[in-house]
Protein backbone atom coordinates (compact mmCIF):
# COMPACT_ATOMS: atom_id res chain seq x y z
CA UNK A 1 0.00 0.00 0.00
CA UNK A 2 2.83 2.16 0.56
CA UNK A 3 4.67 1.38 -2.48
CA UNK A 4 1.36 2.20 -4.20
CA UNK A 5 1.31 5.40 -2.32
CA UNK A 6 4.92 6.11 -3.13
CA UNK A 7 4.24 5.46 -7.16
CA UNK A 8 0.81 7.38 -7.04
CA UNK A 9 2.74 10.23 -5.51
CA UNK A 10 5.07 10.45 -8.57
CA UNK A 11 2.85 9.69 -11.10
CA UNK A 12 1.18 12.70 -9.61
CA UNK A 13 4.30 14.66 -10.38
CA UNK A 14 4.96 13.55 -13.47
CA UNK A 15 1.63 14.32 -14.64
CA UNK A 16 0.78 16.97 -13.24
CA UNK A 17 0.65 19.53 -16.11
CA UNK A 18 -1.56 16.56 -17.65
CA UNK A 19 -3.98 16.98 -14.60
CA UNK A 20 -4.07 20.89 -15.22
CA UNK A 21 -4.33 20.47 -18.65
CA UNK A 22 -7.33 18.22 -18.42
CA UNK A 23 -8.87 20.48 -15.70
CA UNK A 24 -7.93 23.69 -17.57
CA UNK A 25 -9.69 22.33 -20.94
CA UNK A 26 -12.78 20.55 -19.08
CA UNK A 27 -13.32 24.09 -17.74
CA UNK A 28 -13.14 25.89 -21.11
CA UNK A 29 -15.63 23.21 -22.77
CA UNK A 30 -17.90 23.36 -19.48
CA UNK A 31 -17.90 27.11 -19.54
CA UNK A 32 -18.66 27.49 -22.99
CA UNK A 33 -21.44 24.26 -22.78
CA UNK A 34 -23.34 26.21 -20.01
CA UNK A 35 -23.07 29.32 -22.55
CA UNK A 36 -24.68 27.44 -25.17
CA UNK A 37 -27.23 25.49 -23.40
CA UNK A 38 -28.61 28.18 -20.35
CA UNK A 39 -27.92 31.02 -22.04
CA UNK A 40 -28.62 30.56 -25.52
CA UNK A 41 -31.25 27.62 -25.47
CA UNK A 42 -32.97 27.58 -22.30
CA UNK A 43 -32.91 31.06 -20.62
CA UNK A 44 -32.81 32.65 -24.21
CA UNK A 45 -31.01 36.17 -22.92
CA UNK A 46 -27.97 35.71 -25.35
CA UNK A 47 -29.03 35.85 -29.25
CA UNK A 48 -27.68 33.50 -31.55
CA UNK A 49 -26.77 36.33 -33.86
CA UNK A 50 -26.67 40.18 -33.22
CA UNK A 51 -26.39 42.90 -36.06
CA UNK A 52 -23.89 44.91 -34.19
CA UNK A 53 -21.29 41.66 -34.16
CA UNK A 54 -18.20 42.40 -35.94
CA UNK A 55 -16.62 40.61 -38.69
CA UNK A 56 -13.61 39.46 -36.00
CA UNK A 57 -16.07 38.59 -33.24
CA UNK A 58 -18.32 36.12 -35.83
CA UNK A 59 -14.67 34.35 -36.39
CA UNK A 60 -13.83 34.04 -32.49
CA UNK A 61 -17.26 32.93 -31.73
CA UNK A 62 -16.85 30.19 -34.26
CA UNK A 63 -13.33 29.05 -33.26
CA UNK A 64 -14.27 28.99 -29.41
CA UNK A 65 -17.59 27.11 -30.31
CA UNK A 66 -15.82 24.25 -32.19
CA UNK A 67 -12.82 24.63 -29.75
CA UNK A 68 -15.44 24.14 -26.56
CA UNK A 69 -16.77 21.04 -27.80
CA UNK A 70 -13.01 19.68 -28.39
CA UNK A 71 -12.24 20.83 -24.75
CA UNK A 72 -15.02 19.29 -23.16
CA UNK A 73 -14.30 15.59 -24.77
CA UNK A 74 -10.73 15.98 -25.08
CA UNK A 75 -10.61 17.26 -21.22
CA UNK A 76 -12.51 14.07 -20.29
CA UNK A 77 -10.27 11.86 -21.76
CA UNK A 78 -7.49 13.68 -20.38
CA UNK A 79 -8.37 12.66 -17.10
CA UNK A 80 -9.78 9.22 -17.91
CA UNK A 81 -5.28 8.55 -19.28
CA UNK A 82 -4.20 10.27 -16.02
CA UNK A 83 -6.60 8.16 -13.81
CA UNK A 84 -5.70 4.94 -15.94
CA UNK A 85 -1.84 5.95 -14.71
CA UNK A 86 -3.20 6.30 -11.41
CA UNK A 87 -1.79 10.08 -11.49
CA UNK A 88 -5.24 12.20 -10.75
CA UNK A 89 -4.41 14.75 -8.54
CA UNK A 90 -7.61 16.22 -7.78
CA UNK A 91 -6.83 19.60 -6.64
CA UNK A 92 -4.45 20.26 -9.37
CA UNK A 93 -7.84 19.04 -11.59
CA UNK A 94 -9.92 21.29 -10.04
CA UNK A 95 -7.65 24.24 -10.01
CA UNK A 96 -7.52 23.77 -13.96
CA UNK A 97 -11.25 23.41 -14.19
CA UNK A 98 -11.53 27.09 -12.43
CA UNK A 99 -8.95 28.54 -14.85
CA UNK A 100 -10.61 26.98 -17.77
CA UNK A 101 -13.82 28.43 -16.29
CA UNK A 102 -13.25 31.80 -15.24
CA UNK A 103 -10.70 32.81 -17.99
CA UNK A 104 -13.29 31.50 -20.78
CA UNK A 105 -16.12 33.40 -18.77
CA UNK A 106 -13.69 36.30 -18.70
CA UNK A 107 -13.06 36.27 -22.57
CA UNK A 108 -16.74 35.70 -23.16
CA UNK A 109 -17.84 38.88 -21.10
CA UNK A 110 -14.98 41.25 -22.14
CA UNK A 111 -13.80 40.94 -25.26
CA UNK A 112 -17.00 38.93 -26.90
CA UNK A 113 -19.84 40.73 -25.28
CA UNK A 114 -17.64 44.48 -25.25
CA UNK A 115 -15.08 45.01 -27.46
CA UNK A 116 -16.45 42.40 -30.45
CA UNK A 117 -20.11 43.06 -29.69
CA UNK A 118 -21.22 39.66 -30.68
CA UNK A 119 -23.96 39.79 -28.58
CA UNK A 120 -25.20 41.16 -24.62
CA UNK A 121 -25.77 39.18 -21.79
CA UNK A 122 -29.19 40.36 -21.81
CA UNK A 123 -30.93 42.78 -23.78
CA UNK A 124 -32.41 44.64 -20.50
CA UNK A 125 -31.79 48.43 -19.61
CA UNK A 126 -29.41 47.80 -16.63
CA UNK A 127 -27.13 45.53 -18.43
CA UNK A 128 -24.25 46.87 -16.68
CA UNK A 129 -24.95 44.87 -13.24
CA UNK A 130 -25.20 41.55 -15.72
CA UNK A 131 -21.72 42.51 -16.99
CA UNK A 132 -20.58 43.25 -13.31
CA UNK A 133 -21.35 39.97 -12.01
CA UNK A 134 -20.47 38.02 -14.71
CA UNK A 135 -16.85 39.42 -15.10
CA UNK A 136 -16.48 39.39 -11.35
CA UNK A 137 -17.28 35.97 -10.73
CA UNK A 138 -15.32 34.96 -13.75
CA UNK A 139 -11.98 36.99 -12.21
CA UNK A 140 -12.74 34.89 -8.89
CA UNK A 141 -12.87 31.73 -10.28
CA UNK A 142 -9.66 32.81 -11.99
CA UNK A 143 -8.08 33.59 -9.16
CA UNK A 144 -9.50 30.27 -7.06
CA UNK A 145 -8.10 28.33 -9.55
CA UNK A 146 -4.88 30.02 -10.28
CA UNK A 147 -4.20 29.62 -6.11
CA UNK A 148 -4.71 26.02 -6.34
CA UNK A 149 -2.45 25.25 -9.27
CA UNK A 150 0.12 27.05 -7.43
CA UNK A 151 -0.52 25.72 -3.93
CA UNK A 152 0.26 22.40 -5.31
CA UNK A 153 3.25 23.01 -7.41
CA UNK A 154 5.52 23.40 -4.50
CA UNK A 155 4.39 20.28 -2.91
CA UNK A 156 4.04 18.05 -5.73
CA UNK A 157 7.21 18.86 -7.36
CA UNK A 158 9.80 19.04 -4.93
CA UNK A 159 13.11 21.45 -5.97
CA UNK A 160 14.89 19.78 -9.07
CA UNK A 161 12.74 16.26 -9.60
CA UNK A 162 12.47 15.96 -13.46
CA UNK A 163 8.54 16.68 -14.61
CA UNK A 164 8.33 16.63 -17.75
CA UNK A 165 9.34 13.09 -18.31
CA UNK A 166 7.46 11.69 -22.21
CA UNK A 167 5.43 8.61 -20.81
CA UNK B 1 -42.47 35.73 -54.82
CA UNK B 2 -41.68 35.81 -58.53
CA UNK B 3 -38.50 33.61 -58.77
CA UNK B 4 -39.69 31.62 -55.79
CA UNK B 5 -42.27 30.30 -57.67
CA UNK B 6 -40.32 30.56 -60.34
CA UNK B 7 -38.19 28.26 -58.73
CA UNK B 8 -40.72 25.91 -57.75
CA UNK B 9 -42.47 25.24 -61.21
CA UNK B 10 -38.35 24.99 -62.85
CA UNK B 11 -37.91 22.10 -60.23
CA UNK B 12 -41.02 20.39 -60.22
CA UNK B 13 -40.15 19.20 -63.76
CA UNK B 14 -37.04 17.94 -62.10
CA UNK B 15 -38.30 16.45 -58.76
CA UNK B 16 -40.07 13.86 -60.79
CA UNK B 17 -36.46 11.85 -62.09
CA UNK B 18 -33.31 12.42 -63.86
CA UNK B 19 -31.15 13.67 -61.09
CA UNK B 20 -32.90 11.76 -58.09
CA UNK B 21 -32.55 8.89 -60.28
CA UNK B 22 -28.09 8.88 -60.52
CA UNK B 23 -27.99 10.06 -57.26
CA UNK B 24 -30.50 7.06 -55.79
CA UNK B 25 -28.64 4.47 -58.08
CA UNK B 26 -25.23 5.68 -56.77
CA UNK B 27 -26.42 4.88 -53.28
CA UNK B 28 -28.28 1.74 -53.83
CA UNK B 29 -25.31 0.30 -55.92
CA UNK B 30 -22.93 0.97 -53.00
CA UNK B 31 -25.28 -0.91 -50.63
CA UNK B 32 -25.09 -3.79 -53.32
CA UNK B 33 -21.73 -3.82 -53.94
CA UNK B 34 -21.32 -4.03 -49.99
CA UNK B 35 -23.56 -6.31 -48.97
CA UNK B 36 -22.16 -8.83 -52.41
CA UNK B 37 -18.85 -8.44 -50.47
CA UNK B 38 -19.65 -9.48 -47.28
CA UNK B 39 -21.52 -12.23 -48.42
CA UNK B 40 -18.48 -13.44 -50.69
CA UNK B 41 -15.48 -12.38 -48.26
CA UNK B 42 -17.30 -14.36 -45.12
CA UNK B 43 -16.86 -17.30 -47.54
CA UNK B 44 -12.92 -17.48 -47.16
CA UNK B 45 -12.33 -15.24 -44.26
CA UNK B 46 -14.00 -14.72 -40.53
CA UNK B 47 -17.41 -13.45 -40.63
CA UNK B 48 -17.33 -9.73 -41.21
CA UNK B 49 -18.76 -7.63 -38.23
CA UNK B 50 -22.73 -7.19 -38.37
CA UNK B 51 -22.35 -4.18 -36.86
CA UNK B 52 -20.34 -2.57 -39.93
CA UNK B 53 -23.04 -4.15 -42.38
CA UNK B 54 -25.48 -2.33 -40.10
CA UNK B 55 -23.73 1.01 -40.19
CA UNK B 56 -23.47 1.29 -44.16
CA UNK B 57 -27.37 0.09 -44.22
CA UNK B 58 -28.08 3.26 -42.02
CA UNK B 59 -25.62 5.10 -43.86
CA UNK B 60 -27.06 4.59 -47.00
CA UNK B 61 -30.80 5.35 -45.98
CA UNK B 62 -29.80 8.29 -44.68
CA UNK B 63 -28.49 9.46 -47.61
CA UNK B 64 -31.00 8.31 -49.73
CA UNK B 65 -33.44 9.90 -47.04
CA UNK B 66 -31.78 13.01 -48.36
CA UNK B 67 -32.18 12.64 -52.10
CA UNK B 68 -35.72 10.61 -52.59
CA UNK B 69 -38.63 11.47 -50.70
CA UNK B 70 -40.79 14.05 -48.81
CA UNK B 71 -37.16 15.44 -47.40
CA UNK B 72 -35.58 15.68 -50.80
CA UNK B 73 -39.25 17.11 -52.38
CA UNK B 74 -39.12 19.92 -50.09
CA UNK B 75 -36.01 20.83 -49.98
CA UNK B 76 -36.34 22.18 -53.56
CA UNK B 77 -38.26 24.83 -52.32
CA UNK B 78 -37.51 24.87 -48.80
CA UNK B 79 -34.24 25.91 -47.35
CA UNK B 80 -34.79 24.38 -44.03
CA UNK B 81 -35.40 20.64 -45.57
CA UNK B 82 -32.85 21.81 -47.82
CA UNK B 83 -30.36 21.90 -44.44
CA UNK B 84 -31.77 18.73 -43.08
CA UNK B 85 -30.69 17.01 -46.31
CA UNK B 86 -27.47 18.84 -46.18
CA UNK B 87 -26.83 17.36 -42.16
CA UNK B 88 -28.11 13.67 -43.86
CA UNK B 89 -25.98 13.60 -46.83
CA UNK B 90 -23.03 15.67 -45.93
CA UNK B 91 -22.23 14.62 -42.09
CA UNK B 92 -24.25 11.86 -41.06
CA UNK B 93 -24.25 9.49 -44.01
CA UNK B 94 -20.77 9.98 -44.64
CA UNK B 95 -19.76 9.21 -40.99
CA UNK B 96 -21.70 5.97 -40.85
CA UNK B 97 -20.49 4.80 -44.20
CA UNK B 98 -16.63 5.79 -42.71
CA UNK B 99 -17.42 3.42 -39.56
CA UNK B 100 -18.37 0.26 -41.99
CA UNK B 101 -14.75 0.58 -43.13
CA UNK B 102 -15.79 -0.37 -46.75
CA UNK B 103 -12.03 -0.13 -48.34
CA UNK B 104 -10.86 -2.57 -45.72
CA UNK B 105 -13.69 -5.00 -46.81
CA UNK B 106 -12.91 -4.54 -50.48
CA UNK B 107 -9.48 -5.52 -49.76
CA UNK B 108 -10.65 -8.65 -47.99
CA UNK B 109 -12.55 -9.07 -51.18
CA UNK B 110 -10.36 -8.72 -54.17
CA UNK B 111 -8.43 -11.21 -55.46
CA UNK B 112 -4.68 -10.53 -53.73
CA UNK B 113 -3.07 -8.95 -56.91
CA UNK B 114 -5.83 -6.33 -57.57
CA UNK B 115 -5.88 -6.09 -53.57
CA UNK B 116 -2.55 -4.83 -54.29
CA UNK B 117 -3.04 -2.90 -56.84
CA UNK B 118 -5.87 -0.78 -55.08
CA UNK B 119 -3.47 -0.73 -51.97
CA UNK B 120 -1.12 1.07 -54.47
CA UNK B 121 -3.86 3.33 -55.72
CA UNK B 122 -4.80 4.47 -51.52
CA UNK B 123 -0.75 5.14 -51.25
CA UNK B 124 -0.61 7.33 -54.59
CA UNK B 125 -0.55 11.26 -54.60
CA UNK B 126 -3.80 11.92 -55.70
CA UNK B 127 -5.26 9.63 -52.62
CA UNK B 128 -2.95 11.54 -50.10
CA UNK B 129 -3.96 14.60 -51.37
CA UNK B 130 -7.48 14.05 -50.99
CA UNK B 131 -7.85 12.22 -47.28
CA UNK B 132 -4.89 15.40 -46.40
CA UNK B 133 -6.81 16.61 -43.55
CA UNK B 134 -5.97 20.47 -44.50
CA UNK B 135 -7.34 19.42 -48.25
CA UNK B 136 -10.47 17.55 -47.04
CA UNK B 137 -11.58 20.32 -44.53
CA UNK B 138 -10.96 22.86 -47.57
CA UNK B 139 -13.39 21.03 -49.94
CA UNK B 140 -15.92 20.34 -47.52
CA UNK B 141 -16.31 23.35 -45.70
CA UNK B 142 -14.70 25.53 -48.77
CA UNK B 143 -17.49 24.13 -50.79
CA UNK B 144 -19.92 25.02 -48.36
CA UNK B 145 -19.40 28.69 -48.36
CA UNK B 146 -19.28 28.59 -52.03
CA UNK B 147 -22.68 27.03 -52.24
CA UNK B 148 -24.27 29.94 -49.91
CA UNK B 149 -22.72 32.59 -50.46
CA UNK B 150 -22.42 32.62 -54.50
CA UNK B 151 -25.42 32.47 -56.83
CA UNK B 152 -24.69 28.93 -57.12
CA UNK B 153 -27.21 28.06 -55.10
CA UNK B 154 -29.87 29.42 -56.98
CA UNK B 155 -28.24 28.06 -60.00
CA UNK B 156 -28.61 24.45 -58.71
CA UNK B 157 -32.16 24.69 -58.42
CA UNK B 158 -32.21 25.41 -62.20
CA UNK B 159 -29.90 22.73 -63.76
CA UNK B 160 -30.03 19.12 -63.04
CA UNK B 161 -26.36 18.57 -63.89
CA UNK B 162 -25.40 21.37 -61.44
CA UNK B 163 -27.50 19.84 -58.75
CA UNK B 164 -26.31 16.10 -59.29
CA UNK B 165 -22.55 17.58 -59.02
CA UNK B 166 -23.02 19.52 -55.67
CA UNK B 167 -24.59 17.16 -54.17
CA UNK B 168 -22.04 14.16 -55.07
CA UNK B 169 -19.45 16.66 -54.48
CA UNK B 170 -21.47 17.09 -50.54
CA UNK B 171 -21.06 13.36 -49.72
CA UNK B 172 -17.80 12.75 -51.09
CA UNK B 173 -16.41 15.88 -49.63
CA UNK B 174 -18.14 14.91 -46.26
CA UNK B 175 -16.60 11.37 -46.24
CA UNK B 176 -13.12 12.23 -47.24
CA UNK B 177 -13.08 15.05 -44.10
CA UNK B 178 -14.32 12.02 -42.00
CA UNK B 179 -11.93 9.59 -43.36
CA UNK B 180 -9.22 12.15 -43.01
CA UNK B 181 -10.10 13.12 -39.60
CA UNK B 182 -10.73 9.73 -38.12
CA UNK B 183 -8.41 6.01 -38.86
CA UNK B 184 -10.92 3.03 -38.98
CA UNK B 185 -9.86 1.70 -42.38
CA UNK B 186 -6.10 1.28 -43.28
CA UNK B 187 -4.34 4.43 -44.14
CA UNK B 188 -0.98 4.21 -45.18
CA UNK B 189 0.06 8.02 -44.42
CA UNK B 190 -0.99 8.80 -41.19
CA UNK B 191 -1.34 12.26 -39.37
CA UNK B 192 -0.40 13.30 -35.56
CA UNK B 193 -3.37 13.43 -33.73
CA UNK B 194 -2.79 17.23 -32.86
CA UNK B 195 -2.35 18.14 -36.07
CA UNK B 196 -6.10 16.67 -37.18
CA UNK B 197 -7.31 18.17 -34.19
CA UNK B 198 -6.24 21.55 -34.72
CA UNK B 199 -7.77 21.46 -38.42
CA UNK B 200 -10.69 19.75 -37.14
CA UNK B 201 -11.31 22.72 -34.95
CA UNK B 202 -10.50 25.15 -37.63
CA UNK B 203 -13.19 23.50 -40.12
CA UNK B 204 -15.62 23.13 -37.65
CA UNK B 205 -15.45 26.61 -36.58
CA UNK B 206 -15.91 27.28 -40.41
CA UNK B 207 -18.70 25.39 -40.64
CA UNK B 208 -20.49 27.38 -37.44
CA UNK B 209 -19.60 30.65 -39.01
CA UNK B 210 -20.67 29.79 -42.11
CA UNK B 211 -24.32 28.65 -40.45
CA UNK B 212 -24.25 32.30 -38.39
CA UNK B 213 -23.68 34.01 -41.77
CA UNK B 214 -26.43 32.20 -43.69
CA UNK B 215 -28.48 33.53 -40.96
CA UNK B 216 -27.81 36.65 -41.38
CA UNK B 217 -27.37 37.24 -45.11
CA UNK B 218 -29.78 34.05 -46.68
CA UNK B 219 -28.76 32.68 -49.94
CA UNK B 220 -30.44 34.63 -53.00
CA UNK B 221 -34.09 33.67 -53.12
CA UNK B 222 -34.49 32.32 -49.59
CA UNK B 223 -37.06 33.64 -47.18
CA UNK B 224 -35.71 34.83 -43.95
CA UNK B 225 -37.53 32.98 -41.46
CA UNK B 226 -36.40 29.82 -43.75
CA UNK B 227 -32.81 30.57 -43.19
CA UNK B 228 -32.77 31.56 -39.70
CA UNK B 229 -34.18 28.51 -39.16
CA UNK B 230 -31.86 26.31 -41.64
CA UNK B 231 -28.81 28.38 -40.32
CA UNK B 232 -30.01 27.19 -36.23
CA UNK B 233 -30.10 23.41 -37.93
CA UNK B 234 -27.04 23.68 -39.88
CA UNK B 235 -25.29 25.05 -36.42
CA UNK B 236 -26.76 22.80 -33.78
CA UNK B 237 -27.65 19.56 -36.26
CA UNK B 238 -23.41 20.15 -36.70
CA UNK B 239 -22.58 20.24 -33.46
CA UNK B 240 -24.39 17.14 -32.51
CA UNK B 241 -22.77 15.14 -35.92
CA UNK B 242 -18.76 17.08 -34.97
CA UNK B 243 -19.35 15.68 -31.55
CA UNK B 244 -19.48 12.10 -32.31
CA UNK B 245 -16.41 13.04 -34.56
CA UNK B 246 -14.46 14.65 -32.18
CA UNK B 247 -15.23 11.63 -29.88
CA UNK B 248 -13.89 9.37 -31.98
CA UNK B 249 -10.74 11.32 -32.58
CA UNK B 250 -9.94 10.96 -28.68
CA UNK B 251 -11.14 7.51 -28.17
CA UNK B 252 -8.36 6.36 -31.08
CA UNK B 253 -5.76 8.45 -29.05
CA UNK B 254 -6.86 7.52 -25.64
CA UNK B 255 -5.91 3.75 -27.22
CA UNK B 256 -3.02 4.51 -28.91
CA UNK B 257 -1.36 6.26 -25.28
CA UNK B 258 -2.44 3.38 -23.61
CA UNK B 259 0.40 3.24 -21.33
CA UNK B 260 1.66 -0.68 -21.34
CA UNK B 261 4.97 -0.22 -19.31
CA UNK B 262 2.95 1.14 -16.51
CA UNK B 263 0.29 -1.57 -16.99
CA UNK B 264 2.91 -4.69 -16.31
CA UNK B 265 5.19 -2.70 -13.64
CA UNK B 266 1.73 -2.77 -11.88
CA UNK B 267 0.90 -6.14 -12.38
CA UNK B 268 4.33 -7.31 -11.14
CA UNK B 269 3.81 -5.04 -8.35
CA UNK B 270 0.78 -6.39 -7.23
Amino acid sequence: MAVMNNKQQTNQSHYSKRNVWSGFLFGVGIAAFIDEVVFHLILQWHHFYDKSTLHIGLLSDGIFHAFGWFATIGGSFLLADVNRRHAFAPVKWWGGVLIGLGGFQLYDGTVHHKVMQLHQIRYVDNLIIYDLVWNILAIIMLLIGLFLVFKTRSRLQPVGSVTDEQP
Amino acid sequence: MNSHSNMHSTVHSLSGGMPQFFLGLFFILALVFYILAVVLSNKRYQPWPVKRTILWLFGILFAAASLLGPIAERAHTNFTAHMVGHLLLGMLAPLLMALASPMALLLRTLPVAKARNLTRLLKSWPSRMYTNPVIASLLNIGGLWLLYTTPLYSLMHESMWIYVLIHLHIFVAGYLFTVSMIYIDPVSHRTPFLYRAIVLTIALAGHGILSKYIYAHPPVGVPQYQAELGSMIMYYGGDVIDCAIIFMLCLQWYRSTRPRATVSANSTAN
